[in-house]
C-alpha cells in the first residue's frame, strides 16, 4: 500500500480538481487532516496477505457457486416507455422546455 | 399502534384510515416541530396524497372488499427514496427544490399494498453519517432522549416510529444506517439481503452496498413490511428473481433446535458493559427457548471498517458525480462558464462529510492508488464474506450486539470522522457480505437508553432471522 499520513495540501487540491470540487481556503487544511487520519486507519489492511484472493465487486459474485440464489439480473432488452420529457425538464434549474441550458462551455 | 392494530381497526370499522392518518398528522404537528419536542424527523408531508389513499381504503372497507396487507397503515419514507409529488432532498442542499417525476419501486409497492404515505423523513446527507447530524436541514433528536442523536443515517425513519408519528417507515442501510438507528431509538430495523428489495428510485450512495428496508415497532410488522417490499424488479439489475419467502408465516415456527453463533470478535474492547449484559440475557433466553448457542469466529471483523470506507467512498465519488447543477436541484448563481458552474454548485451544494467522502473515494481510485486501496479493499471484502459463509455452514443465525455504545449526545463526535466511523464497527461487515440483518430492542441502560441486539441471517434466509428476532422480542416481556 502507498505511504499513508502523507497527503499534502497539493494532493488535496489535485483530488478536489479531479472531483470537480472547488474547496475554500479554510476547507483545505481540514480535509488534509481528515484524509490523513482516515488513510492512517485504512492502512491496517496492509496487515493482511491477500495474494491470490479474488476481488469482490458485487454480492452476487460470491454466491456464484449457488446460481439459484443469484437470479438472472438482466431484464429483457425491449423498448419501454420512459419518463415524460415535460416532467423531467420541469425539475431542471434552467431549460427552454426541450433542452437543459448551461453556461458557456468553451472558455476561450 | 401496530400494523395489526390498523388492519383490525380499518377492517372492523372501529376507525377509518382517514382518521388514523389525521391522528398521526396531528401528533407530528404537535411534537415534531420546534414548538413541540423538536424531533425534526419529517422534512416534508404529503397530506394530499396520503388522505386520498386513506379515503380509497375506507371506500374499499365500506364495500366489504378484501383489504391489502398494509391497508390504511401510516408509513413514512426516508428522503433518499423518490416519491412523486414530494420534494426529494437526500438531506442535501444540492437537491433543494427537486420534485422527482416518479416513485421508487419500494414506495410504489407500499402504496399498492394499501399504505398511507405520510411524507419524507430526515436523514444524513446522501445517507452518509451515523448520527443524522450531517443533514443540511438540521439534526434529528432521539425521541427516547432529546439531547441525544437518533443514530444515522436513517435517523428520521427510526425517530418517527419511536415517537409514534408513523406505524412503520422505510430506511436505507449502506453500512448500518437502518440497524444502528433502530438500536438507538428502541425500534425494530431490518436490513434485507442484498438484491431482495429493489433499489430503483433510491438516490445512490454506494450501489454495491445500498439496501432498502423497514423500521417497525415489532418483528411481526417488520416481516409484514418485507413481504410487501421483497421481489424482483426489472428496473434494478441487481434485484434477485428468487421467490420471496413467507416471512409472516415463518414466524409461527418455533426456534428450538436452531443453532445460534456468537462471534467472539463482537464482544471485544469498547463494548459498553450494560450492552454486554443485555446481550448475555438475550443468549440465555434463546438457550431457554431450545436454541443451541455456540461460539464462532469471524476472524476478519476488525478489517470491516477500513474496507467499508474505501469501497463505499469510491462508489460514492462516482455516484455523486451526477450532481452538477444541470438536470435537477440547486445550481450556483452568478457563474460564467460550465466548469465554474460544476465546481461552484458542488462546493456550495455538498456538506463537509459528503466532500470528505468524495475526496477520499476519488483519491483511492486515482492513478497510482487504485491497487493499493480499492483493489485491496475488494479482496478483503471477499475474506469478510467468506467468514460469514463459513460461519453459516455451522449455525443458522448469528447474534451479537448492534452498537458498541447506546445513543450518544448531539455534537459529541462531530469533530472526529474516524471516531464517528468506528460507530459502525458491528454493522459494516454484514453490509459488505450482503447477508440479512435485524436489530431488535432488548432492554435499556440504567439511564433509560434503548439497547439493540442484532441477528444476522444467511443470504436470502430472512425467515430464520425473523424467527429468532421474534423469540428475542417475546422474551423481553
Amino acid at each position: 500500500m502507498a505511504d499513508v499520513g502523507g497527503v499534502t495540501k497539493e494532493d488535496v487540491l489535485r483530488v478536489a480538481e479531479l472531483a470537480n470540487l472547488e474547496l475554500t481556503a479554510d476547507e483545505v487544511p481540514r480535509m488534509q487532516r481528515d484524509l490523513n487520519a482516515i488513510l492512517g486507519h485504512i492502512a491496517q489492511l496492509n496487515e493482511l496477505d491477500t495474494s491470490g484472493v479474488p476481488a469482490m465487486a458485487q454480492v452476487g459474485e460470491m454466491l456464484g457457486a449457488e446460481p439459484e440464489l443469484t437470479g438472472e439480473g438482466l431484464r429483457e432488452d425491449v423498448v419501454r416507455s420512459s419518463l415524460d420529457r415535460k416532467a423531467v425538464m420541469a425539475a431542471a434549474p434552467e431549460t427552454d422546455g426541450r433542452f437543459f441550458k448551461v453556461p458557456k462551455v468553451i472558455e476561450r | 399502534m401496530t400494523i395489526e392494530d390498523v388492519q383490525a381497526a380499518v377492517a372492523s370499522g372501529t376507525a377509518t384510515a382517514v382518521a388514523i392518518a389525521e391522528e398521526h398528522y396531528a401528533r407530528i404537528a404537535a411534537e415534531d416541530g420546534p414548538d413541540g419536542k423538536d424531533i425534526h424527523s419529517f422534512l416534508a408531508l404529503s397530506k394530499e396524497r396520503a388522505l386520498a389513499q386513506a379515503a380509497k381504503i375506507d371506500a374499499m372497507a365500506a364495500k366489504g372488499e378484501t383489504l391489502p396487507p398494509l391497508a390504511g397503515v401510516p408509513v413514512g419514507i426516508k428522503d433518499v427514496l423518490v416519491m412523486q409529488g414530494s420534494p426529494a432532498t437526500a438531506g442535501s442542499k444540492i437537491l433543494q427544490g427537486y420534485m422527482p417525476p416518479y416513485d421508487a419501486t419500494a414506495v410504489q409497492r407500499l402504496e399498492a399494498a394499501g399504505a398511507v404515505l405520510l411524507g419524507k423523513l430526515n436523514c444524513d446527507e446522501f445517507a452518509m453519517g451515523s448520527s443524522n447530524e450531517n443533514s443540511a436541514y438540521g439534526p434529528v433528536r432521539n425521541p427516547r432522549a432529546l439531547d441525544r442523536v437518533p443514530g444515522g443515517s436513517s435517523g428520521g425513519s427510526a425517530a418517527a416510529v419511536a415517537a409514534g408519528f408513523a406505524v412503520a417507515t422505510l430506511g436505507t442501510d449502506t453500512g448500518g444506517s437502518i440497524r444502528q438507528p433502530a438500536a438507538f431509538c428502541g425500534v425494530v430495523g431490518m436490513l434485507p439481503t442484498y438484491g431482495r428489495v429493489s433499489r430503483y428510485g433510491l438516490i445512490a450512495f454506494a450501489s454495491s452496498l445500498d439496501r432498502v428496508g423497514p423500521f417497525a415497532t415489532n418483528v411481526r410488522d417488520a416481516a409484514t413490511m418485507l413481504s410487501v417490499l421483497a421481489g424482483w424488479d426489472a428496473l434494478d439489475a441487481t434485484s434477485s428473481d428468487r421467490e420471496p419467502g413467507d416471512y409472516v408465516g415463518a414466524l409461527a415456527n418455533p426456534v428450538d433446535g436452531l443453532r445460534i453463533g456468537v462471534p467472539a470478535e463482537y464482544f471485544g474492547e469498547g463494548l459498553d458493559s450494560e450492552i454486554r449484559a443485555a446481550i448475555e440475557k438475550v443468549l440465555d433466553s434463546l438457550r431457554a427457548a431450545g436454541c443451541e448457542v455456540k461460539p464462532i469466529s469471524l476472524p476478519h471483523t476488525k478489517y470491516a471498517i477500513p474496507t467499508y470506507y474505501v469501497i463505499a467512498t469510491a462508489e460514492a465519488s462516482a455516484n455523486l458525480s451526477r450532481f452538477d447543477g444541470v438536470r435537477y436541484g440547486f445550481r450556483a448563481p452568478g457563474v460564467k462558464t460550465l466548469s465554474e458552474m460544476y465546481r461552484e454548485t458542488r462546493d456550495q451544494g455538498f456538506g463537509a462529510e459528503v466532500k470528505r467522502r468524495i475526496l477520499l473515494g476519488t483519491y483511492s481510485l486515482s492513478a497510482g492508488y487504485y491497487d493499493a486501496y480499492y483493489r485491496k479493499a475488494q479482496q478483503v471484502r471477499t475474506l469478510l464474506t467468506r467468514d460469514f459463509l463459513a460461519a453459516f455452514a455451522e449455525v443458522d443465525a448469528i447474534v451479537a450486539p448492534m452498537t458498541p455504545t447506546p445513543a450518544f449526545k448531539l455534537g459529541e463526535k462531530t469533530d472526529d470522522p474516524v471516531k464517528m466511523y468506528l460507530e459502525d464497527i458491528y454493522s459494516v461487515a454484514a453490509s459488505l457480505a450482503g447477508i440479512c440483518g435485524l436489530s431488535v430492542p432488548c432492554g435499556e441502560t440504567k439511564a433509560g437508553l434503548p439497547i439493540g441486539v442484532q441477528i444476522l441471517g444467511r443470504h436470502f434466509n430472512e425467515e430464520t432471522m425473523l424467527r429468532v428476532g421474534l423469540a428475542v422480542e417475546s422474551a423481553q416481556g
